[in-house]
């Protein structure tokens, strides 16, 4: 149906979304699981409430969630040339990627760690574990669950974002849908990279809510 | 100087520019190897004060001293190591629901730096203490409530503490787990000297294991002694109610009695120092050969001796009314009389 180039394209398409997807959602957690652990400390009810520190991350991590994607993209161009030294490709699609991502994985990782039971909390304190280890071993451990389902969800957003890179030229499924769906009328290439995104997307739900319930033992 | 002092203990909780002083004045001083029910209806202020003994809760004003130590004046750091004498169990264990037993009696330990080798060994140890050995390997949730409440006293002990609080500890369990739980405590006060602190609503509690009572009321610390003198002789109101376990209501019910008969006198009789196998008004009943009408009736057996009081009907004949309050004083009974 379709020459080898356009599937060697296609491949190519494939494991680029999915690079970008896989290595954004890695960076974002690296911020974003820190941030999000300082959110649920510093909080109202936390382990060391802080209301400057809190009020603080909370407003970047607003400000930068209800920036549209696509302009977050464009806005953050020089940056991006100053990290990877170029601003079009998936590599530089990966910077905005995980600055944008990395407030909402914050956010979910606070929501994660606010669900765990306060009774297992007071519990390690009557112990005399110090909140470090409260992080450690209670939060990280009893919100594991949680973490890994928010952890499902952000790479889904992620990569339904890394595919609106495409029209900046980002690479990927999304770039290949865009050039040939929308600017050469290629409708069947447009129709195939889109059931190709849909079948990644299902791949990566499938595959984490496996593990969350798997890692499950309540 | 007793294992725990408390001193003119307040507590007072802010919500909403609302002041809510949940404990109010407390003086209490629990001996080493005691077993120390502390008693009151929910939101009482039970639960404040239990976490005031670790200073989970840090008192408003007042002195917490905890074999010797003021709590109020530890660092953080010292206040935590202070924390691994004084082990804690919960009304809903608060067990880590993602880790094996064996992973949660380690867990105290593991926050102490205790080796994993040596800890899995105690771990083992305390399990076998609460008779869970083969369960180790076994997570919360495949677990019963009355064995996790055990897990979590094998946790508790893991540190080798010398208190041992309870917090409505077998609140949420059925009563043949409830009295397993407490035979095991029991049993391990016996055994290892530990001082127990139980907090709870349910009288039998304190009946079955405790020596010493304390009866708490709205933030105040109403009665304290050995359970054997406040079961037998309650002064409070709050204890009171908890003894007999009557509300309020029921213990205002025989002054509003609202059929009182019209022919016939209606007296309350009192009991507080009749043996419960002295059939008293039966007696009543062949002695005069009259019969007496029983309008209402709240009586327990606490420790041998009947507690409580009735209300009932005397005959018309005002000779036989002299006659029968006389033989019920003779008994031993307060009679008061009901007005219509």
């Amino acid at each position: 149906m379709f020459s080898s180039e356009i599937i060697t394209m296609l491949l190519e398409g494939i494991r680029d979304t999915v690079y970008m997807t896989v290595a954004s959602t890695f960076f974002g957690y690296v911020i974003g699981l820190p941030m999000g652990i300082c959110l649920t400390v510093t909080g109202k009810d936390g382990l060391k409430p802080n209301a400057a520190v809190y009020r603080v991350l909370d407003v970047i991590s607003n400000i930068v969630r209800s920036i549209p994607f696509l302009i977050l993209l464009i806005l953050l161009i020089p940056f991006t040339r100053f990290v990877v030294g170029k601003s079009y490709g998936s590599t530089a699609t990966i910077v905005p990627l995980i600055i944008c991502a990395a407030p909402y994985i914050a956010r979910l990782v606070e929501s994660s760690l606010n669900e765990v039971d306060k009774g297992v909390v007071e519990a390690a304190k009557s112990m005399g574990a110090n909140n470090f280890q409260i992080v450690m071993h209670v939060l990280l451990v009893e919100g594991r669950t949680s973490i890994i389902t928010g952890a499902t969800i952000a790479m889904g957003t992620i990569l339904g974002y890394s595919a609106m890179a495409g029209t900046v030229g980002g690479g990927g499924l999304g770039d290949i849908a865009v050039r040939y769906g929308y600017y050469r009328w290629q409708t069947d290439i447009m129709i195939i990279t889109v059931i190709l995104i849909i079948l990644l997307f299902q791949l990566f739900q499938n595959v984490g809510m496996k593990i969350a319930s798997k890692l499950d033992k309540r | 100087m007793a294992l725990i002092e408390l001193q003119n203990v307040c507590k007072e909780f802010t919500q909403d520019d609302l002041k809510i002083q949940a404990l109010n004045d407390i003086n209490l001083s629990i001996e080493e190897n005691d077993i120390y029910g502390i008693i009151g209806m929910s939101g009482a202020g039970k639960s404040t004060l239990v976490r005031c003994l670790n200073y989970l809760e840090k008192p408003t004003s007042g002195t917490v001293i905890v074999d010797g130590e003021k709590l109020g004046a530890l660092s953080e750091k010292e206040l935590r190591d202070k924390r691994g004498s004084i082990a804690m169990i919960f009304q809903h264990f608060n067990l880590l629901m993602q880790k094996t037993v064996i992973d949660n009696v380690m867990f105290p330990l593991k926050i102490k730096g205790v080796k994993k080798a040596e800890a899995k060994a105690k771990a083992m140890e305390y399990l076998k203490t609460v008779g869970l050995e083969d369960k180790a390997k076994a997570y919360p949730s495949q677990l019963s409530g009355g064995q996790k409440q055990r897990v979590a006293i094998a946790r508790a002990l893991a540190c080798n503490p010398k208190i041992l609080l309870c917090d409505e500890a077998t609140s949420a369990l059925d009563p043949q787990t409830t009295e397993s739980i407490l035979s095991l405590l029991k049993e391990i006060n016996e055994n290892t000297g530990i001082t127990i602190v139980i907090i709870t609503h349910q009288m039998s509690v304190v009946e079955t294991i405790c020596n010493k009572v304390a009866i708490i009321d709205n933030g105040n610390l109403v009665e304290t002694g050995l359970v054997a003198d406040v079961f037998a002789n309650p002064k409070s109101i709050a204890a009171k109610k908890l003894i007999f376990g009557n509300s309020e209501e029921e213990m205002q019910s025989y002054k509003h009695i609202e059929d009182i008969p019209e022919k016939g006198k209606t007296v309350r009789i009192v009991f507080s120092e009749n043996s419960s196998f002295e059939p008293v008004v039966a007696d009543l009943i062949l002695q005069f050969n009259m019969p007496v009408n029983i309008l209402y009736a709240n009586t327990k057996n606490v420790g041998g001796i009947a507690k409580g009081d009735m209300v009932i009907t005397l005959p018309e004949d005002e000779h036989t009314q002299v006659d029968m309050i006389q033989f019920l004083r003779n008994k031993g009974l307060e009679v008061q009389e009901v007005s219509k």
